[in-house]
């Protein structure tokens, strides 16, 4: 094996391009992600089958399928039905899409830790549904789950350099183009794959951190 | 649809298929060698089994991929068939997610079960073989039935590497059609059918395993772990 620093550091700049675009990737999706399946949990909560049946449907073929190809079909669908966005959009939502599934069940158990007293205490002040719902049950299911969303966070990263296949340019995808125009294939895959160790090592301590300081 | 293209997507089917057969089966044999290795006695054996899982699980599986498929070859001189590529490259990905599964139900056995095998001196191997496993392996099952579509879900990146998969044979007809909607919706479901047979499947031996140690399945269907790395603590 043959190893050229100056191989990296050519491929330095490209790098720095395609990190800036997976945290783009990430902060965005994971936004989507968490609106989203806040959305489908609480829906899942609605008293009516018209509702929690569909929307089980759905999120549950969302999850079983490989987002690799729900990129594909948002991506070459979309413009057929006359909507077009860009790739980066497209993927963003995709991504943000296929873990609100995943969220979604977060937030679920979330909501049902909630001890039954606090629903009961909230009858007994005569709080209106609404009320109950933004001032009582979800700052105390949040709460409880946002290490199990950090976790998903994690998840998605590792999973942004799909996006590569429906030409995105993260970091994937400058390692490729650097690859094919210097025909030099394992300095800049390495450097990516090493950059994506660290990244998920910082997030997770970033991560525990956060998870003790939730404790108190 | 033509008849030709069916056959295109079938074909696709049948390389997802092998596909992910042979690379749940490495990846088995990687999560048990791994996860056992990470409650052996010596802190080397340890911590490399822990390096392992750490590296494996830290970076993307696509990257793992690409890396298998075009850092390899003029590393080491051999070039591999693409079908044993994808394999080797997801075998060792979700090998290093099932570690972590093995080495959870076989911390979650009782202690007194190993004090006991301690007691009636069976040797360390003995111990895992006939105390240890049998009761951690039923408890195994949900997890990694997950685990197992997450598995199913990443064959579709060898498509990248254009092998002729399931998520490819869907590009191939695309193009031939010049008509997405469809394809790819008949792409989804098939892949959904896949997955579901799978859970079946999956659920069946989780019965039979826990009728064997005296226990009753799950009744709930849990959500699907995350799969992320681990500060080491």
């Amino acid at each position: 094996m043959n190893w050229d620093w100056s191989a990296v550091s050519d491929f330095m700049p490209d790098f720095w391009k395609g990190l800036l675009v997976t945290l783009q990737i990430l902060v965005i999706g994971s936004l989507v992600s968490f609106v989203l399946g806040l959305v489908w949990a609480l829906l899942m909560r609605l008293p009516t089958r018209w509702v929690t049946w569909p929307v089980g449907a759905v999120t549950e073929f969302v999850r079983n399928t490989p987002l690799l190809v729900q990129l594909f079909f948002l991506y070459y669908v979309l413009p057929e039905w006359g909507l077009t966005f860009s790739a980066l959009a497209t993927g963003v939502f995709a991504i943000g899409l296929h873990y609100s599934t995943y969220t979604m069940q977060v937030y679920r158990a979330g909501i049902e830790a909630v001890p039954v007293g606090q629903w009961e205490a909230a009858t007994a002040l005569n709080l209106p549904l609404r009320r109950t719902w933004t001032a009582v049950i979800l700052p105390q299911a949040v709460r409880r789950v946002v290490p199990a969303l950090g976790n998903y966070v994690i998840a998605m990263l590792k999973d942004t350099p799909m996006l590569m296949a429906i030409s995105v340019l993260e970091m994937l995808g400058h390692a490729r183009l650097f690859s094919q125009e210097h025909f030099q294939f394992t300095e800049p895959l390495t450097v990516i794959g090493v950059a994506f160790i660290v990244i998920s090592y910082l997030a997770s301590l970033l991560l525990r951190a956060l998870e003790r300081r939730l404790a108190h | 649809m033509t008849s030709g293209l069916w056959e295109l997507v079938l074909k696709g089917v049948w390389v997802t298929i092998q596909l992910l057969v042979c690379s749940a089966l490495l990846a088995a044999a990687v999560s048990f060698v791994v996860g056992v290795a990470r409650t052996h006695r010596l802190w080397i054996v340890r911590f490399l089994a822990g390096f392992y899982t750490e590296v494996f699980r830290g970076t993307s599986a696509l990257v793992m991929i690409f890396w298998v498929f075009f850092v390899l070859p003029p590393a080491f001189g051999w070039q591999l068939v693409p079908l044993w590529a994808g394999t080797l490259a997801l075998g060792l990905t979700y090998g290093a997610y099932g570690s972590e599964i093995v080495r959870g139900a076989l911390n979650a056995v009782d202690p007194a079960q190993r004090e006991g095998g301690i007691a009636l001196s069976f040797t360390p191997w003995q111990r895992m073989r006939l105390i240890l496993l049998p009761q951690a392996v039923p408890e195994m099952i949900p997890p990694f039935s997950n685990l197992l579509i997450e598995l199913l879900k990443g064959t579709a990146l060898v498509s990248i590497m254009g092998m002729g998969d399931l998520a490819f044979s869907g590009n191939l007809v695309r193009l031939a059609l010049q008509e997405s909607a469809e394809i790819y919706t008949y792409i989804l479901l098939i892949y959904f059918v896949i997955a579901f047979l799978l859970t079946r499947v999956m659920r069946g031996l989780e019965k039979r395993l826990k009728a064997g140690v005296g226990k009753k399945p799950d009744s709930k269907t849990r959500a699907p772990e995350p799969v992320v790395v681990e500060a080491v603590r």
